[in-house]
């Protein structure tokens, strides 16, 4: 039975690497196509550092990605503060479920919901392009919110009410008590969200393709290079990404492990 | 313990606003584009004219139906396995599964052609072996072995929570009670585990109905889903974001559908089994 199960586990997990596997290899590929294996090389890593196309998607997908992450953590923060405070279940169930729906809906719904409704703010304002970098913020921002809230509010509902009423006793102002002890004692739910949000926007394709216009992040650059014909740099560089995914998630599991032994992974 | 909150409701309502603006207004402009033709007169023509897609609509259903059913069989024992694991290598096997997710997906999906093509790696290996190529690229299986493989850490993880959760107690007692391996697993694993399985469903059902990637790279051209005529029709031009919309609504109740069923499910259950 151990056996068998060890040999399924590894199956599984061949089938999830073998498309990872498959990329990694064809990046070192010398010719030019990411079917026909000539030779190994890595001159495709140096292309993939020097073709500015690729390099200025990658700076416009971090910069989306650092922007909608950080936003989206103190909004949505401050949304589960304020959510926890309303008294009546009705409202707060209300919100929730709004709060949802971006979870919940199709991402194609959500784009182009978001696109239908940028369109229509770009005609009123007489706008040459509705559609760009502010718009893509926008809907990553909003898709980013629900995780955050999510992720922080369990862990501010599980919060001793009673170092708060001390701190507010020792003479603390209701603010200062917020980031001096509520804050700390949920910081790592909303660093879990932030890295949440963080990855979530980093992948996003489909609400992006909807919203970004001419404003090209990297999943999109990625997209319409397999329209026409994909060239190992792109493998090169998504292997460096992947790499680098994989230290960060190392590094992050053994923090985790040190700081919080009783919650799951990430 | 009082139930007040740590602030005041005040700080809730920048993201109320937030909320109000670019969730729910976003999706009354598709509610209004749907129901009217170009020039803003009410019409139910969008409607009517989903008709033509329903062969689309029966692709995307029936896919997603067959992706989430083979997912859901060959994550359950993943997640079994997992829980049987120690807990350093349970956390360890925790990355494995969830560090393709980081990868970018049209990436992942656009390696698959390169295995399944007709001069693909597997073909290549079965001529080298003496045998037939298969045709695997441009056919339903191939769409739907896409919609497994991109969704299929959305199911894993839901269960393996579940099932980590389960009180070791429990299935001790059901051995002092005289069960065996198959009807511990029957009668204590699977109904406890049974919200992680909604979950799970849910949350692979749902990209895999409104996908529209997939379906374009490993399906070839006859493969269309729902996704690729709602993106199709929004690529066509302004003339065309009525029945776009019109078809993205019916999605989307379609989902809620969907959603709501499930609930009804895991309470009723959790009702019966808790």
């Amino acid at each position: 039975m151990k056996i068998l199960s060890r040999i399924y586990v590894a199956l599984m997990v061949f089938f999830l690497y073998a498309p990872v596997a498959v990329m990694i290899f064809f990046s070192f590929n010398s010719g030019e196509s990411v079917w026909v294996f000539e030779g190994f090389s890595a001159s495709w890593y140096a292309d993939a550092f020097t073709n500015t196309e690729m390099i200025e998607a990658l700076e416009r997908t971090l910069i989306v990605a650092i922007l909608s992450a950080t936003i989206s953590t103190v909004l949505g923060t401050a949304a589960a503060v304020g959510i926890l405070a309303f008294r009546k279940k009705i409202t707060k169930n209300a919100i929730m479920s709004v709060t949802n729906i971006p979870m919940m809906n199709a991402d194609i719904v959500t784009g182009v919901s978001l696109m239908l409704f940028f369109v229509f703010i770009g005609k009123i304002l007489g706008a040459y392009e509705s559609l760009g970098f502010a718009t893509v913020l926008i809907a990553h921002i909003t898709f980013n919110l629900p995780y955050v809230i999510l992720s922080v509010m369990p862990r501010l509902k599980a919060t001793d009410h009673s170092l708060h009423d001390a701190a507010l006793d020792l003479g603390c102002t209701p603010i200062s008590a917020f980031f001096k002890v509520i804050i700390p004692a949920i910081k790592t739910s909303i660093f879990t969200g932030f890295i949440m949000a963080f990855t979530l926007s980093l992948d996003d394709f489909v609400i992006s393709y909807f919203t970004c216009g001419h404003y090209q992040t990297l999943p999109i650059l990625i997209y319409n290079m397999t329209k026409k014909t994909v060239t190992p740099d792109v493998y090169a560089l998504s292997t460096i990404i992947f790499i680098a995914v994989f230290v960060l998630l190392i590094l992050y599991n053994i923090a985790g492990n040190k700081s919080d032994k009783k919650r799951g992974v990430v | 313990m009082n139930k007040k909150g740590f602030g005041s409701r005040i700080v809730a309502s920048p993201y109320i606003l937030w909320a109000a603006l670019f969730v729910i207004v976003p999706l009354i402009f598709i509610a209004y584009f749907a129901f009217t033709d170009p020039s803003g007169a009410f019409t139910f023509s969008n409607i009517m004219q989903i008709a033509k897609y329903k062969k689309a609509f029966g692709l995307s259903i029936l896919y997603s139906v067959i992706a989430t059913i083979i997912t859901l069989l060959i994550s359950y024992p993943m997640a079994y396995f997992m829980t049987k694991m120690k807990v350093s290598s349970q956390k360890m096997i925790m990355v494995i599964v969830m560090l393709p997710m980081w990868m970018n997906f049209l990436i992942r999906t656009y390696s698959w052609i390169t295995i399944l093509a007709n001069k693909g790696l597997i073909n290549t290996f079965l001529t080298s072996i003496g045998l037939h190529p298969v045709k695997l690229i441009n056919t339903p299986g191939a769409v739907i072995l896409g919609m497994v493989y991109d969704f299929i850490p959305y199911m894993i993880l839901p269960i393996y929570t579940v099932m980590s959760k389960i009180d070791n107690s429990l299935l001790e007692a059901a051995s002092d009670l005289g069960s065996n391996g198959f009807s511990r697993l029957r009668k204590v694993i699977l109904p406890l585990s049974f919200p992680g399985v909604i979950s799970g469903i849910t949350m692979v059902f749902v990209p895999c109905v409104s996908t529209f990637y997939i379906s374009q790279k490993l399906g070839g051209n006859k493969n269309l889903l729902i996704g690729d005529a709602i993106e199709y029709l929004f690529n066509s031009g302004p003339d065309f974001y009525n029945v776009a919309s019109a078809l993205s609504l019916v999605l989307m109740v379609m989902i809620l559908i969907c959603l709501f069923v499930m609930n009804y499910f895991t309470d009723s259950e959790e009702a019966t089994v808790l």
